[in-house]
């Protein structure tokens, strides 16, 4: 720094020089930019003074949204099962109100405040806000509402109000598919601002918080309008500046009959379980059952705590999903997906049978895999292995294929993973693995494993609706429609129909031999002999089916299973599933019954009374007594 | 004794700046106590802001300008490794991770990186200076691209565009050729159609939205909205300290920070604008005198890059207050209530102050 030559001093002068003249440019920029903001003061202070004056000093400006009305929900056929109504209700601002107990017994005098409402109002109000308002009664009649408006200089901080309800006409009805709505909570806010709409949701209390209701929430909710309103120094309006309409929510149009629905879920009776009815050509669910159903109305107003502990903690769980969330192992329906699988790779191709003693043995071991049907079924191909749910040949078949083949085959109907119904919350269920036992378990995997994954049982989970959509899938020839429960989506205003398009998610290439085969085998199990002989009987289509059974609790090697025996909750799951008419399909079923026993006799019958009334209309022909599980096992009919 | 003592301790103030300061954060404790509602609270924890960011600013004053400039890269690089350390273990708060937990402190890395990274510039700059070469700007470009993304990716849009930009002074005072400029600027221009055509549909609204806030009134628009009402109604001499009814009255959002400008200018009108813009203006002419007074490359680049960063800060929060800029977060520097950023803002008018009077001290 203390020497420099000459060069590098004309180079700092230089450079300097260069400095500064940036610094100039830079230092116009300023000025130039403070010349703006200066004119922008002018702009707004000056010349547009009057009209902001009026604005802030005179008069304030509220913009008040104007919340759209909701979408229907409509079955195929038009009937509603959820809509909108006005009621008036009884709000209450807590931070406005100084003894809210002295209030609430004060209104209490005027119209009615049970003891239920003092309790939901209490849960509510511990969710909200202070200044939100919180209804204390809702659905106030003509009287009462009259009765209220005279008193109500008394009650500052409490006002009626008349706004839209949602409302299910159809109560218990399908109420996992429909779903509900309920106020809109922390949880609810903070998904609404990640995803930018929260503003589309000024003055709106509600939000789908199941089913239907919330998978398809932004097009039910609609866009929200608003006016700009003039307000007087005591907060009320005095005129609408400007307004922007809303725009309601699409109505949305099942492809679900509210009628099938009702005749499936009468069918149950007292039992609990799932079923699932689908159109197999375009994915369309047609029936979608869970048992027991709830009321959703109850969730609308938020849910008082008798109610929900009623709900929550009953032994039926009432409240889960079963069709999407009940996991359960499929028993022998798991069979006609192994025999495809056999075939498919070689190793059950006609005219390949086995000759059944009545178990199998793994070689070089003495532990005997039982059939259920003790002495064996003699000469058996994979038909008759189907018709007659043989054990033995789908334990060989397994050990032939080898854990992963069968497993990877079998995933192509949709098994272990998201059929991708337009619901929230499925489980994917599970199709083992040699892999996945070791991540889970940290266990190698035994060949025994393989043999008892042949007839469904084993570590293999599926749901309902898996089981429903590989019905469709092998009623199809191999071809995977993505089922949905929405057929179309109606605009409000125009009343113009978005159908939703048939999506194909999944192709199997099936030779059509095996496919045939494999299906005659299912439409044998409706026939004489056949282990849902009973199912078939005077039926004027063809019906392709599969019975199964799944074990709740294990049996020991030597110890025979008697349902008489047993506690109810501890009996097998009974499962079918079936497709009609089996020579041109139409609709695809899956019906589990928990606890249920076998599959034939407990839920086979459901399953024809669906068919039934989709296919020829029929009624089911006496009214279903809420029967309980059969006492005696059936006699005529073989047992699995 | 008493005023040789006095001395020692004023020698490193440049009092033209200090009386600016003081003067324009006296303006900043006004609007605050009627922002704020009245609160001596509020008043009382901004003192204290005050006191500690003068001091850190005595501090910065005192230390000569050589330590700062070797200091330059182990701060840099003690910047980036915090960074990193936010993305990795940083604490969420308003759903963005900006904080680092240190044992007993927390930490705001990004406010270290407004002082670290122009220094850093300048110091590269000042090293190359004989023999600056085009890819010198590429390497500085690069070395300014890597807080800037961190922060961009907290998120904290405010912050890292303002990083940005003092970096960008370095490079510009640094003598960045006009053709690059003009060039970037055109290519600039050309890109945005077609990124535009890119974009979703929702992005795009938003951007919109941005820019014209009437599109959704009840949204994000609201702040602009009610901000332009405040300053507008405000006209010619303002409603009178303490009288403004859009801030009174709880019309305007975040009127203590972000939107403190609109309280300003609704209580203090046009006069009252102009009056601290011209404050405003002062501030920064001494700065820009100290960096053209500064008597090497790098006090001269890192002395011009705070002004100029400073001005920023005063024109993008202004504009976005007075609707000419979309709103981002960026507060109004010596007026919004916060002590973080207050310190930081005050050490870079220390380091303009030790620039300044250290000069004699420097032979040349």
């Amino acid at each position: 720094m203390l020497v420099r030559s000459r060069s590098e001093v004309r180079n700092y002068r230089h450079e300097q020089y260069y400095f500064r003249l940036r610094l100039g440019v830079a230092a116009v920029v300023v000025l130039i930019c403070f010349g703006i903001l200066a004119g922008r003061f002018f702009y707004l202070q000056m010349v547009k003074y009057d009209y902001f004056q009026t604005l802030a000093e005179n008069n304030r400006i509220s913009l008040v949204p104007i919340v759209p009305n909701r979408g229907l929900i409509l079955d195929r056929n038009g009937v509603v099962l959820a809509h909108n109504f006005f009621v008036y209700t009884l709000e209450i601002t807590p931070a406005k109100i100084k003894d809210l107990e002295q209030t609430i017994n004060e209104i209490g005098k005027l119209v009615e405040v049970s003891s239920l409402d003092r309790k939901r109002f209490k849960k509510l109000r511990e969710q909200s806000h202070s200044f939100e308002s919180v209804p204390l009664r809702t659905h106030l009649n003509e009287v009462e509402a009259a009765k209220f408006a005279v008193n109500r200089y008394r009650f500052p901080g409490v006002e009626i109000k008349s706004r839209l309800f949602r409302h299910y006409p159809q109560g218990k009805l399908g109420s996992h598919l429909v779903g509900y709505i309920g106020r809109i909570n922390d949880a609810d806010l903070k998904a609404l601002e990640k995803s930018d709409d929260l503003s589309n949701y000024k003055g709106s209390d509600h939000i789908g918080k199941s089913g239907l209701e919330q998978y398809y929430e932004r097009s039910l909710h609609g866009t929200t309008g608003f006016q700009q309103v003039e307000i007087d120094a005591d907060g009320h309006a005095v005129r609408v500046l400007s307004s922007t309409a809303p725009v309601p929510g699409d109505n949305l149009i099942l492809s679900v009959d509210s009628k099938l629905q009702s005749i499936a879920e009468q069918a149950f009776g007292e039992r609990r379980g799932a079923m699932v009815a689908i159109n197999p050509s375009n994915g369309e669910v047609l029936a979608f059952v869970s048992q027991p159903t709830f009321d959703p109305n109850l969730f609308v107003d938020g849910i008082d705590s008798e109610n929900w502990k009623a709900l929550n903690d009953s032994l039926d769980k009432p409240l889960i999903n079963r069709p999407l969330r009940g996991i359960y192992p499929p028993g022998s329906t798991f069979k006609p997906f192994a025999a495809l699988a056999g075939l498919e790779y070689g190793k059950r191709e006609p005219p390949f049978s086995i000759s059944d003693p009545g178990f199998y043995m793994l070689p070089g071991s003495s532990h005997r895999y039982r059939d259920w049907k003790p002495g064996g079924h003699g000469q058996v191909d994979v038909r008759r292995a189907i018709a007659i749910s043989c054990d033995t040949f789908f334990y060989g078949l397994a050990m032939d294929l080898g854990i992963e083949k069968l497993m990877g085959f079998v995933s192509h109907f949709g098994f272990g993973k998201k059929t991708g119904l337009d619901i929230q919350g499925e489980i994917g269920g599970l199709l083992p693995s040699p892999q996945w036992k070791w991540k889970r378990w940290k266990q190698k995997w035994y060949p025994g494993e393989t043999v008892i994954s042949g007839i469904g049982q084993g570590y293999t989970l599926v749901t309902p609706m898996q089981l429903a959509q590989a019905t469709a899938v092998l009623a199809n020839n191999g071809v995977a429609m993505r089922p949905h429960l929405v057929s179309g989506v109606q605009e409000n205003s125009s009343g113009v129909i978005k159908p939703i398009a048939p999506v194909i998610v999944d192709k199997v290439i099936l030779k059509p031999e095996h496919v045939e085969l494999v299906k005659l085998g299912m439409m044998d199990v409706t026939q004489p002999g056949g282990t849902a002989a009973s199912v078939g009987a005077n039926s004027p289509y063809l019906i392709a089916a599969k019975t199964g059974t799944a074990q709740v609790v294990g049996i020991k090697q030597n110890e025979k299973y008697n349902e008489r025996n047993i506690d109810e909750r501890h009996r097998d799951h009974a499962l079918f599933i079936a497709y009609a008419p089996a020579d041109d399909p139409k609709i695809a079923v899956a019906v589990i019954v928990e606890n249920g026993g076998h599959g034939g006799s407990a839920a086979g019958p459901i399953a024809r009374k669906v068919m039934d009334y989709y296919l020829l209309g029929k009624m089911p022909a006496e009214p279903v007594a809420p029967t309980a599980v059969p006492a005696a096992p059936v006699e005529e009919e073989p047992h699995d | 004794m008493i005023s040789m003592l006095m001395k020692r301790l004023v020698r490193h103030i440049d009092s033209f700046l200090m009386g600016c300061l003081f003067f324009t954060l006296l303006v900043g404790l006004f609007v605050l106590y009627s922002a704020s509602g009245q609160s001596l609270e509020r008043i009382g924890a901004q003192l204290t802001n005050i006191v500690v960011a003068f001091s850190f600013m005595w501090l910065t004053a005192n230390i000569p300008p050589q330590h700062l400039e070797r200091m330059a890269l182990p701060l840099f690089v003690l910047g980036v490794i915090l960074l990193l350390g936010v993305a990795l273990f940083g604490e969420i708060s308003h759903g963005a991770r900006r904080w680092l937990h240190l044992g007993i402190v927390r930490i705001q890395p990004s406010e270290l990186m407004k002082i670290a990274v122009p220094m850093m510039l300048a110091w590269y700059f000042a090293r190359r200076e004989s023999s600056l070469r085009l890819a010198d700007y590429a390497v500085g470009a690069v070395l300014l691209a890597i807080p800037v993304g961190f922060i961009m990716k907290q998120p904290d849009l405010g912050t890292s565009l303002m990083i940005a930009a003092s970096g960008f002074y370095v490079l510009f005072l640094a003598g960045l050729s006009w053709r690059i400029l003009i060039g970037g600027a055109v290519f600039a221009g050309a890109l945005a159609p077609i990124m535009w055509s890119l974009l979703h549909d929702y992005q795009r609204r938003r951007i919109e939205i941005l820019f014209d806030p009437y599109q959704d009134p009840l949204g994000a628009g609201y702040h602009t909205i009610q901000a332009s009402i405040a300053l507008g109604s405000g006209g010619a001499a303002g409603k009178g300290w303490l009288h403004g009814t859009q801030a009174q009255l709880d019309f305007l959002p975040e009127r203590t920070t972000d939107f403190i400008f609109a309280v300003f200018g609704e209580e203090f009108g046009l006069l009252g604008n102009l009056l601290l813009l011209l404050l405003f203006s002062l501030i920064i002419a001494r700065g820009l005198i100290i960096a053209a007074q500064a008597q090497n490359t790098f006090c001269r680049l890192l002395a011009g890059s705070i002004t100029l960063t400073f001005f920023t800060y005063v024109f993008v929060n202004i504009g976005m207050v007075s609707g000419i800029l979309p709103v981002v977060g960026v507060p109004l520097p010596l007026i919004s209530y916060g002590g973080t950023s207050l310190v930081t803002l005050l050490v870079g008018f220390g380091i303009l102050m030790s620039i300044q009077t250290h000069k004699k001290l420097v032979t040349t």
